[in-house]
């Protein structure tokens, strides 16, 4: 009972430090990027405690239900869809020495667990019952739906070179430094299609979650607030905290999948569990980066545009891609 | 939920309210929208949410120069066109003559204006389509116009400082190089622009071929300024009905020319619009050399003005398009009637006529694209 107990915290202090420090530093890139300063005030340093003070502010907030909203999917569905990325955590390695369950299935299940995060979106939306979350929760149905596609496609294709679907696993075969003499043995330098593949990854997990150029459900100079419209306080922050999970569990597992996880970019220097944690977060965070780089950069596409660039050129290439590996594999 | 079904398909549709609390109709502008799924097959427009009863407060007043801080408030984003075109009416109006300085200065101060509007419409477009960024690197800009302008009027946003053949004071004394300055950095900042938004791909597939207006709608519209120019018509008034001294000037008329999509879709307002501040530069660069440096600010007109019975209608080219003022005397101090027909209102009922068959997501752009005020719409 204890060590389910302590396996739980752990990804949960994670996520919550994560989120906290995201938030903030998101509104600092921004700033940054924007010739401005962003938060400067609250505790002193570059206004470090800016999150906190969110956090503190939206707890005391009126936790508002709409009279003609389905009270109890409108009160479940935020905490279902942190559920979904906070248990999809339990297979991510964070180092060497930690991993929350060691099952033999962990790219599977993690993509099954996410899956769930669509159905608490369209919850959210239609229990509402109001048309402007209807139509976000529906957009962002079918742009999950969609995206999981290509998302999957990609990841079979680094499974197909790694041969297992433990995360664990495939970390640990990225170890070393030989690929063209000075290379880290990571998954993206073994082949041409792995790089095609991350790029493809990378695009659809944008999509995944929500982020620009692809953020429609919740675009708001169109629909005002999407799906998240008539929430307010605490279940609103619950969206916004598993919005802020999701993207760093997709980019922890493009670190993983592409980027050699807790491996040390130089060999044996600075290996380790500790530094194995250190590494594994410094690439997620540095994929969550550039997330949030492009949000600030890029305009949104429309929602017949997302789905056209779904269907009509990532799944084509993404299986195309996936030929292309396996007859690789088969040839050296 | 209100649903309807639609006779022509047969489909279900639902009516939809967007605004006038909605982030991206540019204040408090309302539309209900009736849609068939994303579709859009009904665009209704209300308005009045900003009404200010401008007309009847005109002739309220016992002074016709006490209308000029009303004239600001109507377009609150370019007030110093709104406020040039009224003096123009009055000054026509009672034939009085203008200091050479003080023609010198309006121009500049409107062209001014006219960039720091189109600068706004265009940021706020982007915005609404997503880029988040381009919209502040456009504010510092219109800052910096806003500074010139705080210096020389002593307000940010509401100057009241054109008067009835003059000025209110004279300029800051700085105000050449400041202006001069401004025109400067401002020039590879339009290259800047064009680089990250104008020409950026997802802003031109969210722009090109949407809410098309073809040449003849907008004339039967009566369209004008930058949506009638996107749509590939030659039609300035700085030109074509020269008002003050802008024939002294040299400067193109921008058109659209449906260089990535359609004549007359989004991305050619927009572009008009990019192109239109490049022109501006040219007039006050040009204004500037020419402008006097001494002089008086205003004429020797007597303390109370007292027109002749009559009427009078003069338009003039505001950021928008045709900014027309229509005023009656009757003999009295305070004008009889005074009305002001207003471009943005003229191209809110476009809306109906170029957006039907469009996505939501359309919807926004084209919103933005004809970029309204709406303090102008209701006035």
């Amino acid at each position: 009972m204890a060590a389910i107990l302590i396996h739980a915290a752990i990804p949960l202090t994670i996520i919550l430090v994560y989120a906290l420090v995201a938030i903030w530093g998101e509104r600092k890139i921004a700033g940054f990027i924007q010739d401005r300063l962003g938060p400067m005030r609250v505790g002193g340093w570059h206004g470090w405690a800016q999150s906190i003070a969110d956090l503190l502010k939206l707890i005391q907030k009126e936790d508002i239900i709409p009279t003609n909203a389905s009270r109890f999917l409108f009160k479940f569905a935020p905490f279902m869809m942190f559920a979904a990325s906070y248990a999809a955590f339990a297979v991510i390695p964070f180092s060497s020495a930690y991993i929350g369950s060691m099952i033999n299935i962990g790219v599977f299940y993690l993509l099954a667990v996410t899956s769930i995060l669509t159905l608490s979106v369209i919850m959210a939306g239609w229990a509402s019952n109001n048309k402007w979350s209807l139509l976000g929760g529906m957009r962002s149905a079918a742009q999950m739906v969609s995206y999981e596609v290509p998302t999957i496609a990609t990841v079979l294709t680094v499974v197909l070179v790694a041969g297992s679907l433990n995360l664990m696993t495939v970390t640990e075969m990225q170890a070393g430094n030989d690929t063209l003499g000075f290379l880290p043995n990571w998954l993206i330098f073994q082949n041409p299609f792995l790089i095609v593949a991350f790029i493809i990854f990378f695009i659809s997990i944008l999509a995944e979650s929500h982020r620009v150029p692809f953020d429609l459900p919740e675009s708001e100079s169109e629909l005002v607030g999407g799906y998240q419209t008539e929430y307010s306080g605490m279940r609103w922050a619950m969206f916004m905290l598993a919005e802020y999970a999701d993207m760093l569990l997709l980019s922890l597992l493009g670190a993983t999948l592409f980027f050699g996880g807790w491996n040390s970019p130089f060999g044996d220097f600075m290996g380790g569990p500790a530094w194995g944690f250190f590494w594994f977060m410094l690439k997620g965070l540095l994929l969550v980066f550039v997330m949030m780089w492009i949000r600030w950069t890029l305009p949104r596409y429309r929602v017949d545009q997302l789905m056209h660039i779904c269907w009509n050129i990532l799944i084509p290439l993404s299986f195309i891609n996936l030929v292309l590996t396996a007859l690789w594999e088969v040839i050296f | 939920m209100i649903e309807v079904i639609s006779k022509e398909t047969g489909n279900k549709e639902m009516v939809i309210n967007m605004g006038p609390q909605h982030p991206s109709t540019h204040g408090v502008l309302r539309l209900e929208l009736v849609l068939d799924g994303e579709i859009i097959t009904k665009v209704r427009p209300h308005i009045g949410y900003l009404h200010r009863c401008f007309e009847k407060y005109a002739e309220q007043m016992d002074d016709y120069a006490k209308v000029i801080p009303y004239t600001d408030r109507m377009d609150y984003v370019s007030a110093i066109n709104q406020e040039h075109g009224y003096v123009i009416a009055l000054e026509r109006m009672l034939e009085l003559e203008v200091p050479e300085r003080v023609e010198y200065i309006r121009v500049i101060m409107a062209e001014l204006q006219r960039i720091a509007s189109h600068l706004l419409g265009i940021g706020a477009f982007g915005l609404d389509l997503g880029a988040f960024s381009p919209f502040l690197y456009l504010f510092t800009e219109r800052e910096k116009i806003l500074d010139i302008f705080e210096k020389v009027t002593g307000a940010r946003l509401l100057y009241n400082y054109f008067a009835v053949a003059g000025l209110m004071r004279d300029v800051h004394p700085e105000f050449k190089t400041d202006t001069a300055e401004f025109v400067k950095t401002f020039r590879p900042k339009i290259k800047e622009l064009n680089d990250l938004l104008s020409y950026n791909k997802i802003f031109i597939q969210r722009t090109a071929n949407i809410g098309v207006l073809p040449e003849k709608v907008a004339f039967n519209y009566a369209a004008s300024g930058p949506v009638l120019r996107g749509s590939g018509v030659k039609w300035d008034l700085r030109k074509n009905d020269p008002y003050s001294i802008y024939d002294r000037f040299e400067f193109d008329i921008p058109v659209g020319t449906g260089e990535v999509g359609t004549l007359g879709d989004c991305w050619d307002r927009y572009m008009v619009r990019v192109k239109e501040m490049e022109q501006s530069l040219r007039i006050i660069e040009q204004a500037l050399d020419g402008m006097p440096d001494e002089g008086d600010v205003m004429a020797a007109i007597p303390k109370r003005i007292r027109a002749k019975e009559g009427e009078i209608y003069v338009r003039t080219e505001s950021p928008r398009g045709e900014l027309g003022y229509y005023i009656v005397s009757d003999k009295s101090a305070s004008p009889f009637r005074v009305k002001a027909r207003a471009p943005s209102f003229v191209h809110l009922s476009l809306l109906p006529a170029i957006s039907r068959g469009s996505l939501i997501a359309d919807m926004v752009a084209i919103v933005g694209s004809i970029d309204i005020v709406l303090g102008e719409v209701d006035r």
